[in-house]
């Protein structure tokens, strides 16, 4: 098997006396979409933070594309490839949606230090977050601004501007916290369709969406990881359902 | 695009009004006025520097008068030895003034909220000491300059109606300058970073470098507002670097307009020439000028710009 796109080692962070990650080891594999569950306050946020570089994990490894990132800061990361969407929705709320995308678009077409052409008129900007703003069905709200989107707008807002990126490995905190079924069922879609084209871990909450879509799943509780498997033989362990899904099920 | 159209238009109607100040106070035998245009422009050159970061970048920076100094002291300083040079002056002041940015700005921009707000007005009110530490250099006292920048034949400053229409097309090319900025990707990139910091660098931006070059830009415009105002007053004291006055060129920021690029301009003319008025009746004319202040604010989130005009499109 060639090296996992994303391997982890030994990763542990702290706040004060809690252990939020402990010893994780995780690795995601090309292609793969990669369910991370567990209880609230299980670290799963934590981990997403520390994979993107927003917080600074106390002890541990991580590798991706067989170089060690731990050293780089978030926006290195996401120069190569790391996209990440927030578990409370992060846009520009001022611009329109088609503005937040091209932002995005922007990050990863050279640098900024371009002073003088209008970037609203620069077709290189544009054209692909158009494009994206489309592929996520929200073509009619380009010129609206993002705070009047609704919830589930906002979501995909959001998604459509981390796959503006063009990333490699995605890091999704949820990307249906808060949103209706039909909204909720829209994303799992898309997603869906994604399956192949780019890793993705996927923080969710929401069972039916991580067994439709998941090809491995990872449990944590506490900090820990306590299982990783295919997604059927994570439904069938004693211990995950004790931790973790037989109280859903409850 | 037609909103574009409409702000390029607010700007030469703007221009062209000021552009008359001189013809119409030499009909009204008022020459007094076309001196205090040409600080109103200065402080509108000023204010403008500090809208780029403070309204764009959200940067909110309480040391900007600094630059102002800087600016002003390169003109003095240089005169004093003797280098008249008007070039020379007005690249020092620019110089002087992104170098100290440069400083402040890799120091403080480390920072943020009311630390970075803090550190920025510790900055400026240590570079007003050093001011009144330049024995050499007058001190407290201050400076006079013997003659204003000397740019050859071609523009004699000396002259207050050239020295107006000197500071009005500096006034002109900022303005200009930064229409285009603020729309730029560079531009668009310092809003982005106002609007939400944290989702810019996951996009992959690092935020640093570009938030340190708006403050070097907007610390160098100052600096040129700097030498502007010491040619106009042919004195430079380290007043002008007091913490009050960095506030006075927030205040017109605020009151013209934030995140616009009019704004400043309005808020510079409509502050200094109620200072000139009020002033005249009572020494507390400030009393008069805070409610002001607090009125526009209450009814406008952008100001006196947000009154005359309807709601400000996403990349104003
Ligand atoms: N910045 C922080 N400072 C202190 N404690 C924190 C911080 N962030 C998270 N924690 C704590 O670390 C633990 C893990 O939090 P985390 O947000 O990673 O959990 P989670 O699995 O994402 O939970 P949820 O399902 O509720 O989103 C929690 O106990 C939380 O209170
Ligand atoms: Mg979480």
């Amino acid at each position: 098997m060639v090296e996992p796109l994303l391997a982890t080692s030994g990763l542990t962070k702290r706040f004060g006396g809690l252990v939020a990650a402990n010893d994780v080891a995780l690795g995601v594999e090309p292609g793969e979409i990669h369910a991370v569950i567990g209880p609230n306050g299980a670290g799963k946020t934590t981990l997403i933070a520390a994979l993107a570089g927003e917080l600074r994990p106390d002890a541990g490894t991580i590798r991706f594309a067989g170089t060690d990132i731990s050293r780089l800061g978030p926006a290195r990361r996401a120069a190569l490839g790391i996209a990440r969407s927030f578990q409370i929705t992060s846009i520009f709320r001022e611009f329109t949606a088609l503005d937040n995308v091209a932002l995005a678009v922007q990050a990863h077409a050279g640098h900024s230090f371009r002073f003088w052409r209008p970037a609203q008129g620069d077709a290189r900007l544009r054209e692909p977050a158009r494009a994206a703003l489309a592929e996520i069905g929200l073509a009619d709200r380009a010129d609206m601004p993002a705070a009047a989107l609704s919830h589930g707008e906002k979501r995909a807002l959001e998604l459509a501007m981390v796959l503006a990126t063009r990333p490699r490995l995605l890091l999704l905190d949820e990307p249906t916290a808060g949103m209706g079924p039909a909204d909720s069922a829209d994303i799992v879609r898309l997603l869906a369709g994604l399956k192949g084209r780019l890793a993705i871990v996927l923080v969710e909450h929401d069972m039916d969406a991580v067994f439709a879509l998941a090809d491995r799943v990872t449990v944590m509780v506490y900090g820990r990881i306590i299982a990783t498997g295919l997604p059927e033989a994570i439904r069938a362990d004693a211990q995950v359902r004790r931790a973790y899904l037989g109280e859903e099920d409850s | 695009m037609r909103a574009i159209d409409a702000r390029g238009i607010a700007a030469l109607v703007c221009l062209t009004a000021l552009a008359l100040v001189p013809v119409i106070a030499a009909a009204a035998d008022a020459p007094f006025y076309v001196g205090l245009f040409a600080r109103v422009m200065i402080f509108a050159i000023a204010a403008l520097s500090l809208d780029l970061i403070l309204g764009y970048g959200g940067l909110v920076s309480f040391g900007h008068a600094a630059y102002l100094g800087i600016g002003a002291y390169a003109v003095a300083i240089l005169s004093f030895h003797g280098v008249t040079n008007g070039f020379v002056h007005f690249a020092a002041a620019l110089a002087a003034a992104a170098v100290a940015a440069l400083v402040i700005g890799i120091v403080s921009l480390r920072t943020s909220g009311v630390y970075f707000i803090m550190i920025t007005l510790a900055f400026g009110q240590m570079v007003y000491y050093l001011g009144i530490s330049l024995n050499q250099y007058g001190g407290d006292d201050g400076l006079s300059i013997g003659r204003p920048s000397d740019f050859g034949g071609l523009v004699d400053l000396a002259d207050p109606t050239i020295l107006y229409y000197f500071v009005l097309a500096c006034l002109a090319l900022f303005l200009c300058l930064g229409g285009r900025a603020v729309r730029s990707r560079f531009g668009v990139l310092l809003q982005g970073v106002r609007s939400n910091e944290r989702r810019m660098v996951a996009l992959g931006f690092p935020v640093f470098r570009y938030k340190l070059a708006a403050f070097v830009i907007a610390g160098a415009v100052c600096g040129v507002a700097g030498a502007l105002f010491a040619n106009l007053t042919l004195f430079v004291s380290p007043g002008i670097m007091h913490w009050t006055r960095s506030g006075e060129i927030m205040m017109m920021v605020i009151l013209g307009g934030i995140g616009t690029l009019l704004g400043p301009v309005l808020g510079a003319a409509v502050y200094l020439l109620l200072e000139s008025v009020l002033s005249r009746w009572s020494e507390h004319w400030q009393a008069i000028l805070g409610p002001l202040l607090i009125i526009v604010v209450l009814f406008s989130k952008s100001g006196l710009m947000g009154l005359i005009r309807a709601p400000r499109p996403p990349h104003g």
